[in-house]
């Protein structure tokens, strides 16, 4: 399998990120590189293998349900680019 | 021509934790802005979520409710898009192993029931909440609701009205509170629907289907389904193929219609979250879990149906939710299994239309189960009639005295049945209204009547009334 220069740019459209036709002939060359490897994986026989969704065969622990974190708000809105009435301010969303 | 209708529901259920399902932060309803969105809520470089074990115990309580397979291991996934309200540009959730799948739920329509099965039901994080009032010409945003937990609950396309749909969404609801997992309080979020409608000709294959976003409330769900049917209905009439869409209601004008910019976003790109190791349920847990399920309400509906000889529109009703449940049945224990039918009337007509005018719940009701019990007692012994029972649970209601005896007692309530008593005050109205006595004799009914009404206005309402008939009615024909 490899992928076209229009898939490519569909990827990257979803991905928000901004390719120059350039960057979008060596990103398609490396994905390609990477379905390769992925090629040779899946010729591997996996009959009979239950399928792994982490590399590390251990469960999940869990939390127990009380609350740890205390409001820290002033020190995030440090670090955002626009704040207003508690609130973090972004580009205008319109639906 | 016909159409038939196919409809799907999927319900984000609120799951009633302390903490968010990946991190510390608190859940409760109404914080300042952005004061309940930790490091992990807004996705601080470095953070890494754990999961919550009590949303998992949530979900395990619904599927053991709908008799679904509980996944002994379940994965989490990633569901990649991009929107100002979700600050990692992932939402976590399930996608290819849900934590629950299949069971299903019966719902009543009328006097017809229906079996809707479920898809599935899966553990989800919720996004944040987006304000587009005026900040500039920017959008303020609110990340509090970021990572509440989430179990979105997916039925199968089994429902054909708007009608089921509702039937089956409250159904749902009654369930999710009744087992504790949900608040259910609608108006703050914490159940909402969308709906997946589509129409066919009867035997074609499935129409294109349009789904409805975020109803949260019955009636919209109702009004928005309607008007969605007759849309697509006159479409395809007029000759318009329908195009899979995602649509939202607009309550002001009971119209849907298409969201914008979405045509991209269906592409989510699942894959599982890395940095979420598989969640393991074993057998014992689930054990632990069914030990502490309260009884479900189909089964509770069976057994009041079963023992206390009620229909089972009666059943459905009283099982509502489980105060309603826990109040119907407290007044069987004090009233006794003989007046259960009594003691059901009682609740779905005086309490209930009580509680709806005073905007009451039920666990709130001035009137004890206990008190309530003791009204009935005094119905089924006579020392009530139905009439004056009325004023004493009235007295009860406002806090005149402590019981149905003391009230009866302090206001002299208790019913006439002593039949030399009754005689009595007979003869003197029958004295006293010679017109009537001979209007009757002449064959005029309503001089019967007249004379009743005399009678009992003359015990202020407290002769039994139909002691009150009988004598009278022989005191004519001697």
């Amino acid at each position: 399998m490899s992928l076209s220069l229009e898939e490519v740019g569909r990827i990257a459209r979803l991905a928000r990120i901004e390719l120059s036709p350039a960057q979008a002939e060596s990103t398609r060359d490396q994905l390609n590189g990477i379905l390769g490897f992925i090629e040779q994986l899946q010729a591997v026989n996996t009959d009979g293998i239950q399928p792994m969704s982490h590399a590390v065969d251990v469960v999940q622990r869990l939390r127990p349900d009380t609350v740890t974190e205390s409001d820290r708000r002033e020190d995030f809105h440090q670090v955002a680019p626009e704040t207003e009435a508690g609130l973090y301010l972004v580009p205008r969303v319109i639906e | 021509m016909t159409w038939e209708v196919v409809i799907g529901l999927e319900t984000h259920t609120q799951l009633q934790t302390q903490s968010k399902i990946f991190s510390g932060a608190a859940t409760a309803f109404g914080a300042a802005p952005n004061a309940q969105a930790c490091a992990v809520d807004i996705a601080l470089p470095g953070v890494l979520p754990v999961l919550n074990r009590e949303a998992v115990v949530c979900a395990i309580r619904f599927g053991l409710a709908v008799d679904a397979q509980i996944a002994s291991r379940s994965i989490f996934a990633r569901k990649n898009y991009f929107y100002p309200d979700l600050p990692k540009g992932y939402q976590i959730s399930q996608f290819e192993i849900p934590v629950v799948s299949g069971g299903g739920i019966t719902i009543r329509v009328g006097e017809s029931e229906k079996f809707v099965r479920l898809t599935r039901a899966h553990l989800e994080e919720d996004a944040g909440k987006s304000l587009h009032e005026d900040f500039h010409g920017k959008t303020g945003i609110d990340l509090n609701r970021a990572g509440t937990p989430l179990l979105e609950i997916v039925s199968e396309p089994d429902m054909s009205s708007a009608t089921e749909a509702v039937a089956y969404a409250r159904a749902l609801h009654g369930l999710v509170t009744w087992i504790g997992i949900c608040d259910g309080n609608m108006q703050e979020g914490s159940f909402r629907c969308d709906a997946n409608v589509s129409v066919r000709r009867p035997g074609a294959p499935l129409g294109t289907r349009r789904e409805i976003k975020n109803l949260n409330s019955f009636r919209f769900l109702e009004q928005a389904i309607n008007y969605e049917i007759q849309w697509q209905i006159n479409e395809i009439e007029e000759g318009r193929a329908i195009r899979q869409a995602t649509v939202l209601f607009d309550p002001d004008t009971g119209e849907t219609r298409a969201m914008r910019s979405k045509e991209d976003a269906q592409d989510y790109r699942y894959f599982p979250d890395p940095d979420l190791l598989p969640l393991e349920i074993k057998a014992g847990w689930i054990d632990e879990v069914k030990a502490g399920l309260p009884e479900l309400p189909a089964a509770m509906q069976q057994r009041f149906v079963k023992d206390y000889g009620l229909s089972a529109y009666d059943a459905v009703t009283l099982t509502a939710t489980r105060d309603t449940a826990r109040y119907f049945e407290d007044a069987v224990t004090g009233a006794g299994k003989v007046n259960a039918k009594l003691c059901a009337n009682w609740v779905m007509g005086e309490i209930a239309a009580r509680l709806n005018k005073a905007d009451l719940e039920i666990a709130a009701a001035p009137v004890s189960a206990a008190q309530l019990a003791g009204v009935i007692l005094r119905i089924a012994d006579n020392t009530l009639s139905n009439k004056i029972a009325r004023d004493v649970f009235d007295a009860l209601w406002n806090g005149e005295g402590r019981d149905a005896d003391v009230v009866i007692e302090t206001k002299g309530l208790k019913q006439i049945t002593d039949t030399g008593a009754i005689e009595k005050i007979i003869d003197e109205i029958l004295a006293a209204n010679q017109k009537s006595v001979e209007e009757f004799r002449a064959g005029k009914e309503k001089a019967f009547n007249a004379l009743v009404g005399q009678a009992m206005k003359a015990t202020k309402g407290k002769a039994n009334p139909q002691q009150v008939n009988e004598l009278l009615r022989a005191r004519l024909a001697g």
